[in-house]
């Protein structure tokens, strides 16, 4: 969905073998999505899962998922063919503040062009990118189910609708 | 953003406007889990029957009829049975579930239970799109005061049913909407679509038998047990049973979720009077699509004085579908060339890439309404795109496909002089479509 999650498995240029290390908190957090699905059937979690890795580490990266291919007993190339499918799974580090704009038809004629110019002007940067000190990545994506009340963004998890760009101003203000 | 209820009581809508409507003790208070208890002393063929009687057909664009598509499932199967509830709201114009789950999630594991009661099931779980975070949690914290509570978990409310029900994130990805793709991705595989025959009724999740419906769909089951599957019927229309929520987005005054009755007269009263009208009181209504993104764009001569029905048929019959009921509105400032490449662009994205249909077909819609775009639009573009959505529309594994195809197709059919601005002969200067479409 966003331009800045590249789905290439070959867009890649970070190769470890490290195993990234979680806390006990988190690991319980795991075990908790685990144990929703048949014992058998623990690959379910994965999804879930990679969304906890990218929660705690930015990004998928090569450490996150070669934990879980260890955690849930599958190949690493299991965990990657899944990962590379979804777009809210960030293939490569974004900034603190991921600035996702809903540029799907509703938001797009209620204003999503002018909302994007002002967000890329004020950072100086442009949709896909990340400003150099690592605070705010912008990315165009796929509707998110806020037509009502458009146009919108998502920070993080964070919904922004009705947004005009003084309404942006505060926000990005806002944001440390 | 406006929520409300037309023409008749608000049902799905009800407690929107009843105060922590979304807490157990408020829903209880309001006549919740009610018709569980009705539903756990009545047969499984009862409750299929009602739900037959009913006319509910699925919510989440489909429209497959759901007291069929229930009957469907071997309940003398040895294997597990599962209920999937489908809350990976992506059509575009939609937004109507996210209301439901937000304030009325008892709803939803209330219709989830009385399926699983039906169909011999004992785990539920809802497959939630990764952006509704926010719906995951208020989810978790209704499923965990309904467990408490004894209604979720063994021996509910007593009874020999024990069933429980799991939330689920997606991760982003539009198709994992369409209910085979969305079981391989509940698998935790990417988000492919799976042949059908074998429906997910007979083999679904692990194989098993698999009810996926939608939000709205399993919402309205406890309704339809409350008041009986004809009375709720009655409320719509023969075949079109009901309220619905439909979403309207775009140029009008008062955007938001409506609940009406299924066949409310007319689409054009409704646009032009319930939602306020148009947003700027100088421009003309030019453009609706009425169902989400994925169902034909009508032009205001097939709205204004027509007298549209909004339910299934109505949409049918005025040269649309009623899909998800996501309502996208738009004003004569609007250029439909450019509205139809957002959406072929939002197509090719979401396109899983399983099927070469759909696939490169997608891809090669996208960069001729690039081309176009860049001024460089021929004649003969209209057919070539038609041709494209030829070999895509009833050629692809899936539905993705069709919805990829159907836009374009009812644009150029519907605004052929939004496309002649753009399809220049170079030696003429004349804007033409040709061979005529």
């Amino acid at each position: 969905m966003a331009a800045a999650t590249p789905t290439s498995y070959t867009d890649r240029v970070i190769y470890s073998e490290d195993v990234a290390e979680f806390s006990p908190a988190v690991i319980d957090e795991m075990k908790m999505h685990v144990a929703k699905y048949p014992p058998e059937r623990s690959r379910s979690a994965l999804i879930p899962l990679l969304m906890l890795v990218q929660r705690e580490r930015g990004w998928i990266d090569n450490p996150g998922v070669n934990f879980l291919a260890k955690f849930l007993d599958l190949e690493i190339t299991d965990v990657w063919e899944t990962a590379t499918f979804y777009s809210m799974l960030n293939m490569r580090p974004v900034g603190r503040h991921h600035l996702q704009i809903c540029k799907t038809l509703s938001c797009k004629i209620m204003g999503e062009p002018d909302i994007t110019d002002h967000i890329c002007s004020k950072l100086g940067i442009k949709p896909g990118e990340t400003t150099p000190d690592g605070k705010f990545t912008v990315s165009l994506v796929e509707c998110l189910g806020s037509c009502g009340t458009a146009p919108m963004m998502q920070i993080g998890f964070d919904y922004h609708e009705d947004l005009t760009t003084e309404k942006v101003d505060k926000i990005l203000d806002s944001l440390n | 953003m406006e929520i409300r209820a037309i023409g008749c009581e608000p049902l799905s809508l009800k407690r929107v406007f009843i105060k922590d409507g979304h807490t157990l003790k408020v829903y209880r208070d309001t006549g919740g889990y009610v018709s569980l208890k009705k539903a756990l002393g009545m047969s499984q063929d009862e409750i299929i029957k009602q739900v037959k009687d009913s006319a509910l057909r699925g919510r989440g664009g489909a429209g497959f009829p759901t007291g069929m598509k229930w009957s469907f499932v071997p309940r003398d199967s040895p294997k597990p049975k599962y209920i999937v509830c489908n809350a990976d709201e992506s059509e575009p114009g939609s937004f109507k579930d996210r209301y439901l789950m937000e304030y009325d999630p008892h709803a939803l594991i209330e219709g989830m239970i009385i399926a699983g009661y039906t169909l011999g099931s004992n785990t539920g779980y809802i497959y939630t799109r990764g952006e509704y975070k926010y719906l995951i949690d208020i989810m978790d914290v209704a499923i965990a005061e309904a467990r408490e509570a004894g209604i979720l978990g063994r021996n509910i409310l007593g009874s020999d049913l024990s069933f429980d029900i799991h939330t689920h994130t997606g991760a982003g990805a539009y198709i994992c909407g369409e209910e085979t793709a969305l079981l391989s991705s509940l698998e935790g595989y990417r988000g492919h679509p799976r042949m059908k025959p074998p429906f997910p009724a007979v083999e679904g999740l692990y194989a098993s038998p698999t009810i996926v419906n939608n939000v709205e769909t399993f919402t309205s089951i406890p309704q339809i047990i409350e008041m009986g599957g004809i009375a709720w019927r009655d409320l719509g229309t023969e075949k079109s049973g009901g309220t619905k929520l439909w979403s309207i987005s775009g140029h009008v005054k008062k955007p938001g979720v409506y609940e009406l009755p299924m066949g409310y007269a007319d689409m054009e009263k409704f646009i032009m009077e319930d939602c306020g009208g148009m947003l700027r009181d100088d421009k003309k209504l030019k453009a609706v699509i009425p169902g989400g993104s994925s169902v034909y764009i009508m032009n205001a001569g097939q709205i204004i004085g027509k007298n549209v029905a909004l339910d299934y048929e109505g949409l049918v019959a005025a040269g649309s579908m009623l899909g998800t009921g996501g309502m996208m509105v738009m004003d004569e400032t609007v250029d439909v060339v450019e509205t139809t490449r957002n959406l072929s662009e939002f197509y090719k994205h979401e396109s899983c890439g399983w099927c070469t249909p759909c696939r490169e077909g997608t891809d090669w819609i996208v960069k001729i309404f690039n081309r176009i775009d860049a001024g460089g639009g021929r004649p003969e573009d209209a057919r070539l795109l038609l041709d494209i959505c030829d070999n895509i529309e009833g050629k692809s594994f899936c539905p993705l496909g069709d919805a990829a195809a159907w836009p374009v197709q009812s644009a150029i059919k519907q605004f052929p002089d939004d496309f002649r601005k753009w399809l220049v002969d170079k030696t003429t200067g004349n804007g033409v479509i040709s061979p005529n479409v």
